[in-house]
C-alpha cells in the first residue's frame, strides 16, 4: 500500500489542529458581527514569536504563551482601528496580513534552523502502543487535545450562556445590542482580541510543535484557509471539527503521494488543499438559504452608535 | 470624552491630506522601528526616500528604476481600485498577474526562434488573457454560486505559483538551461522582448499602458456611465440595484478588467525587467498594489503619486539592505504600516471629532 492509514490519520490531526486553532477564533470574531481578514498575519507573528520564545527559553509552554500574546497584539491594532477609528474592516485586515508576513520576517531574521524542544505526548506509552487507535487516539502532545476542548468550549459558551448570547445578539444586530444597552464596540473588541490569541497559538503550533523550524512565510495560505473553514462550517463550531479534518486529511495525503511519487503532477498535488477549499466553497455558497440563515446578520458593518 | 460626528460628506481637504499626513506618520514610525533595529533613523529614512533620487553614485541606476517598479503597480492598483469602488474585492491580483506572464511567456516562446514585430504584441494580448481568464474563476463563482471572491481569489494565488513552479522547472525550461530552472531569455530575444521605449529612463511598454490605464479609468469613472454605476454600487448598493444596475455584470467587468490589466502588468515585466520566468520571478506587486489602491484614495491620480511613492520604498528598500544591512523584509513592513496609518487617519475625511458635552440620560 502506498500510503499507511494509521500514519495518515495522525498526520491529518496535526496538520489540521493550526487550522482549527485559527478557524475557531475567527469563528467568534465572526459571530460578533466583525470580518477579520488577518488571519494569515495573526498566524505568522504567532509562528515568529512562538519559535523566538522557544529558542530563548526553551519551554514549548512559554513559545505559546508568547505566540498567543504575538497575535493578540498584532489583532490588538485592528480592534483599535476598526472598531474606535470605524474604518473599513476588509481594508485593515488587508493590511494586518500585509504587515504581519513583514514584520514576522523582520522578527525572525538569525532565526530558524535552532532544534526546537520536544513536544512531549501526554498519554503514558502502554495506551499509545494500542494497535490503531493506540497512536491516533493517545500518540499527541497535550495542545492537540486542547484544540478540541477549546472547540467544546466555544460551543458551550455560543449557545449555553448568556455571554454567548450577548455576542451573538451583537453580531446579529448591532444597533438592537446597543439599543438594549450592551456596550456594542467593547465586546467586539474582546471578541478581536480572542481571535489574534487563537491565531497567534495557531502559528506558534506550527512553527514549535509541527514544523519545528521557522521559514518566512511558512504559513502558506493557512490563514486563508481558516477563513474559508468559517465559512464552510456555516458560523457552527462544532463542523469546524469536521472542516478541519477533511483539510488536514486532504494537506497530509497529497504530501504522502508526492513521497510515493504516483506519476499525478506535483503542482496538481501541491496546488490541492487551495483548489479542493475552493471548490467546497462554491458547493456551500450555492446553497443561498443555508448560508443566509447562519451568517451573522451585521457581519462586516461599521458600527457607530449615533447616540 | 472624544465623540465622533459623521460629516454629510467626507471632508475633500482630509481626503487630500489624510494620505501626505499617514506618510509623515509611517517615516516617524519607521524611524522608530529602524531605532530597535539599531539604525540610525534620520539616516535610514533618508536612504529610503531621498538617496534613490539624490544621491550621487546610485541615483543614476536607481532613477529608472522608479518608472520600472511603479509600472506595474500602478497598473495593478486601477484595476483594483475599479473594483474596490464597487465594493468587489479582487485580493488575488498576483496570482493573475503570474498567469499573465505565464501565457504570455508561453506564447512567446512557442514561436521561438522567429523574431517576427509581431509577437510582442500577441504575447501582450496572450498576457491579457491569462489573467482575464483567471480573474473570471472568482467572478464565475460570484455570479453563479455567490461564492466570496475575497477567498476565491487569494486562494487561486497559490495555485499559480503551483503552476509557475511546474513551468519554471518542467515545460516552459529552457533546453539549452543545463537543467538549470528558469525559462530562456525573453528579455535577450529579439521579437519577444520589451525593450526601454525612451533609453535610461526605465520607461518600458508596461510604464506606457500604465499611464494610459490611468487617463482611461480617469474617463471611464468621471464621463462613463459604466464608472457611475461603480461609484453608486459602492456607495448605495440597494440604490444601484433599483436604478437598473446589474450587479452580477458588474462583477464580471470589474474582475475582468483587474485580470486584465495584472496579467498584462506580469507580462510586462516578464519580458522586461524579470527577463524570463524563474520561479520566484514575482516579487509580490499584486499585494503591494492593494496599499497603493488605497493610498490613491482608490483615485487614477491618485494611484498615479502612490505608486510613485511605493516604488521609492522598494528602491530605497534594496538601498537600505545595500549601505545599512537593512533586512529586505523590514520595508514590507514599512508598507504595512504605510497602509494602518491612512486607514486610521481616514476617520478624519468622514467624521468630525466633536469634544462630548456630558448628556444626562
Amino acid at each position: 500500500m502506498i500510503v499507511d492509514p494509521i500514519s495518515l490519520m495522525v498526520a491529518l490531526i496535526v496538520v489540521s489542529t493550526p487550522l482549527l486553532l485559527a478557524a475557531i477564533g475567527e469563528l467568534v470574531v465572526e459571530k460578533s458581527g466583525v470580518l477579520n481578514l488577518g488571519v494569515e498575519g495573526m498566524m505568522i507573528i504567532g509562528a515568529v514569536t512562538g519559535y523566538i520564545a522557544a529558542v530563548e527559553t526553551g519551554s514549548v509552554t512559554l513559545a505559546f504563551v508568547a505566540g498567543m500574546i504575538g497575535g493578540l497584539l498584532l489583532s490588538s491594532i485592528f480592534a483599535v482601528l476598526t472598531q474606535l477609528l470605524l474604518s473599513n474592516q476588509v481594508a485593515t485586515g488587508l493590511a494586518l496580513t500585509l504587515f504581519g508576513l513583514g514584520l514576522s520576517a523582520l522578527l525572525g531574521v538569525g532565526y530558524g534552523g535552532t532544534p526546537m524542544p520536544p513536544v512531549r505526548d501526554i498519554f503514558p506509552q502502554v495506551m499509545q502502543d494500542i494497535p490503531v487507535i493506540g497512536p491516533i487516539l493517545f500518540g499527541h502532545s497535550a495542545m492537540i487535545y486542547l484544540a478540541v476542548l477549546l472547540v467544546a468550549a466555544v460551543w458551550y459558551v455560543l449557545t449555553h450562556t448568556r455571554a454567548g448570547l450577548v455576542l451573538r445578539a451583537v453580531g446579529e444586530s448591532h444597533e438592537a445590542a446597543h439599543a438594549l444597552g450592551y456596550k456594542v464596540i467593547r465586546i467586539r473588541m474582546l471578541a478581536i482580541l480572542f481571535g489574534g490569541a487563537c491565531a497567534g497559538l495557531s502559528g506558534a503550533f506550527l512553527s514549535v510543535a509541527r514544523v519545528q523550524n521557522w521559514i518566512d512565510g511558512m504559513t502558506a495560505g493557512a490563514g486563508w484557509i481558516a477563513l474559508a473553514l468559517v465559512v464552510f462550517a456555516s458560523w457552527k463550531p462544532w463542523r469546524l471539527l469536521i472542516g478541519a479534518y477533511l483539510f488536514g486529511g486532504i494537506a497530509a495525503l497529497q504530501l504522502r503521494l508526492q513521497a510515493a511519487e504516483i506519476g499525478v503532477p506535483v503542482a496538481l498535488l501541491d496546488a490541492s488543499p487551495y483548489l479542493i477549499t475552493i471548490l467546497v466553497l462554491a458547493v456551500i455558497s450555492s446553497d443561498k438559504s443555508r448560508l443566509a440563515m447562519n451568517a451573522p446578520a451585521a457581519l462586516g458593518k461599521v458600527f457607530h452608535a449615533s447616540s | 470624552m472624544i465623540r465622533l460626528e459623521k460629516r454629510p460628506t467626507p471632508s475633500r481637504a482630509w481626503n487630500i491630506g489624510a494620505p501626505i499626513l499617514a506618510v509623515v506618520l509611517t517615516m516617524i514610525a519607521g524611524g522608530v522601528m529602524f531605532a530597535l533595529l539599531g539604525q540610525d533613523p534620520v539616516e535610514a529614512i533618508r536612504v529610503i526616500f531621498w538617496d534613490p533620487l539624490f544621491h550621487e553614485r546610485f541615483a543614476a541606476f536607481s532613477r529608472p528604476q522608479l518608472l520600472v517598479k511603479a509600472g506595474p503597480l500602478i497598473l495593478i492598483a486601477i484595476g483594483l481600485a475599479l473594483g474596490f469602488r464597487a465594493g468587489i474585492w479582487n485580493i488575488g491580483a498576483e496570482g493573475q498577474y503570474i498567469m499573465g506572464a505565464l501565457f504570455g511567456a508561453a506564447f512567446g516562446l512557442a514561436l521561438y526562434p522567429s523574431e517576427s514585430p509581431l509577437i510582442f504584441p500577441a504575447m501582450v494580448i496572450a498576457g491579457a488573457l491569462g489573467g482575464w481568464a483567471w480573474a473570471m474563476i472568482p467572478a464565475i463563482l460570484k455570479t453563479r454560486f455567490r461564492t466570496n471572491e475575497i477567498l476565491v481569489s487569494l486562494l487561486l494565488v497559490y495555485v499559480a505559483e503551483a503552476i509557475l513552479a511546474s513551468a519554471a522547472t518542467g515545460w516552459l525550461r529552457n533546453p539549452e538551461g543545463m537543467g538549470f530552472p528558469g525559462s530562456r531569455d525573453l528579455a535577450r530575444h529579439p521579437g519577444t522582448d520589451n525593450p526601454e521605449v525612451i533609453a535610461g529612463t526605465g520607461m518600458h511598454w508596461g510604464v506606457i499602458t500604465a499611464f494610459i490605464a490611468v487617463i482611461a479609468a480617469y474617463v471611464l469613472l468621471n464621463r462613463h456611465v459604466l464608472g457611475y454605476q461603480i461609484k453608486l454600487a459602492g456607495q448605495a448598493p440597494r440604490a444601484a440595484r433599483f436604478a437598473g444596475v446589474n450587479p452580477g455584470r458588474l462583477v464580471i467587468l470589474c474582475l475582468g478588467i483587474s485580470g486584465v490589466l495584472a496579467g498584462m502588468a506580469g507580462l510586462f515585466e516578464v519580458s522586461g525587467p524579470a527577463g524570463q520566468i524563474t520561479i520566484d520571478f514575482n516579487v509580490g506587486y499584486g499585494f503591494t498594489a492593494i496599499i497603493v489602491a488605497f493610498l490613491g484614495r482608490l483615485h487614477p491620480i491618485g494611484i498615479l503619486l502612490a505608486g510613485l511613492l511605493m516604488a521609492l520604498t522598494y528602491i530605497g528598500g534594496e538601498l537600505a539592505q545595500l549601505m545599512l544591512g537593512v533586512p529586505a523584509s523590514a520595508i514590507q513592513a514599512f508598507q504595512g504600516m504605510l497602509l494602518f496609518f491612512l486607514l486610521a487617519l481616514d476617520v478624519l475625511a468622514n467624521y468630525r471629532i466633536k469634544r462630548a458635552r456630558e448628556v444626562v440620560a
